[in-house]
């Protein structure tokens, strides 16, 4: 199935704000659900990492409101920025989650997130007609490319795991 | 309902306070998502909403709702929400399920709450496997499934649930794929309009003990022709498709069973009487 989303059109400015908004508000819903399975399955490093890259997005969601001035950027996302098909740029892939996975795999998931929505504001940025609508476009390709170059950056510091990184010395596969 | 209350419409407000133990990277988070989006797509308020289960991982699904629940006896899911639904029919009930506990404990029960046809949504988390109880294939597992617990493999010719609903009397059949989330929520929505006994089969990988599923979000793809009304149609579809093709594949239009309930006036005391030692 496709990985593109699928928005509504984006009209005029508040469209894409509330869009701006709601990819960010998916992403800070997606990595708290994240962190809360690594809870679950005991993986403390892995729960701080995911709170941390809820609160980056829940930073950037704000960021956007202040942007968004006296317009309730807040109730227009939730009445028209739902995703049609694929899901959110930047919500993370539940199915690539695994118990034991490591920081190098959640930063993974988060640069693929911020990649996606570096496509999705370039595609706005290439189709849209209103000119107030590119130029803030363009803004949140400059602010999402600087996302990736962040996630970039912080991958030096966890290089990748090597290839037995799951191996489970207790594994739950108990029968076999 | 308390008319000052607004109504939900957002899908956290379906969700409890209580997280989900299923192993990271399982598909029933999403259809957890799906279910929610559903509901907030179709503005039901909780406290008229049921999601009734039997037993297994996708069974845990009531306690992460924020609606009535009911998690019932292992392959019986059916039966509890049958009789829930004829005696409040004014309730909105989804029944919740998976392969095993659908298919095999529950399999006679699946036969006939097809040809009853009551007004009610049946989604069943297919993997292919007993995930709960470490691996042992279900009906639905593939013959050639080889490990340690399945030698050589099963040698058995999987169950067929679109092809046995169809023919048992479901008015509604659907095939979802749990990391579609929004698709699934859709026919969620369809499926629960849908006057009759619905049938929603979602494809949910078990990333713990079928590996192999992670591969069914390349293959899965929307089914290239519409919904049909037409039984005849709708067997050919089932028979030959090989289990990956998405979206509502057969809408009926079968009066749903609903029987007078209530009408007799029954004294419960008089009745306990009878059950007296």
């Amino acid at each position: 199935m496709s990985k593109l989303p699928s928005y509504p059109k984006v009209s005029n400015l508040n469209d894409l704000l509330a869009i701006a908004y709601q990819i960010e508000i998916d992403a800070v819903d997606r990595y708290n659900l994240l962190a809360d399975q690594m809870e679950t399955h005991n993986n403390p490093e892995l729960v701080k990492i995911f709170r941390d890259l809820a609160r980056a997005e829940g930073i950037h969601g704000e960021e956007i409101r202040r942007l968004a001035g006296d317009f309730d950027v807040v109730a227009h996302a939730r009445a028209m920025a739902r995703v049609k098909h694929g899901e959110s740029p930047e919500e993370a892939d539940l199915g690539s989650a695994h118990y034991m996975m490591t920081p190098w795999h959640a930063l993974q998931l988060s640069l693929g997130g911020e990649e996606r929505a570096l496509a999705y504001f370039t595609m706005i940025v290439e189709t849209a007609k209103d000119e107030k609508v590119k130029a803030m476009a363009a803004e949140l390709v400059e602010e999402e490319a600087e996302h990736v170059n962040l996630v970039h950056r912080l991958l030096k510091r966890y290089p990748k795991p090597s290839e037995n990184w799951a191996d489970d010395l207790d594994p739950p596969a108990s029968q076999e | 309902m308390n008319a000052e209350m607004p109504l939900a419409c957002k899908p956290g407000d379906y969700k409890s306070a209580v997280k989900p133990i299923w192993c990271p990277g399982c598909g029933d988070y999403h259809v957890l998502m799906s279910f929610t989006r559903a509901f907030a797509q179709l503005r039901l308020p909780p406290e008229d909403v049921v999601v009734v289960s039997g037993i297994g991982c996708s069974s845990r699904i009531p306690a992460y709702t924020n609606c009535y629940g009911f998690h019932g006896v292992h392959g019986r899911s059916l039966a509890l929400a049958a009789g829930l639904k004829v005696t409040r029919p004014e309730l909105t009930v989804v029944v919740a399920s998976g392969d095993g506990d659908g298919y095999s404990i529950g399999g006679n029960h699946f036969l006939h709450a097809c040809r009853r046809n009551v007004d009610m949504t049946y989604v069943v988390m297919d993997n292919h496997i007993y995930g709960m109880t470490k691996g042992q294939p279900s009906p639905t597992t593939e013959p050639e499934f080889d490990t340690a617990l399945t030698p050589g493999g099963t040698g058995v010719r999987p169950f067929h649930p679109l092809v046995v609903a169809l023919a048992s009397g479901a008015n509604f059949i659907a095939r979802c794929f749990s990391g579609d989330p929004n698709e699934t929520a859709d026919v969620l929505v369809e499926a629960i309009k849908h006057p009759g006994f619905s049938f929603v089969e979602i494809l949910s990988p078990c990333v713990t003990f079928r590996p192999d599923e992670k591969a069914w979000k390349d293959m899965v793809r929307v089914a290239p022709v519409p919904a049909t009304a037409d039984q005849g149609k709708a067997a050919r579809r089932l028979m030959t498709d090989d289990g990956f093709n998405l979206g509502i594949l057969y809408r009926g239009s079968r009066k749903p069973y609903r029987p007078a309930v209530g009408a007799n006036n029954f004294d419960l005391a008089e009745l306990e009487k009878d059950f007296e030692l």
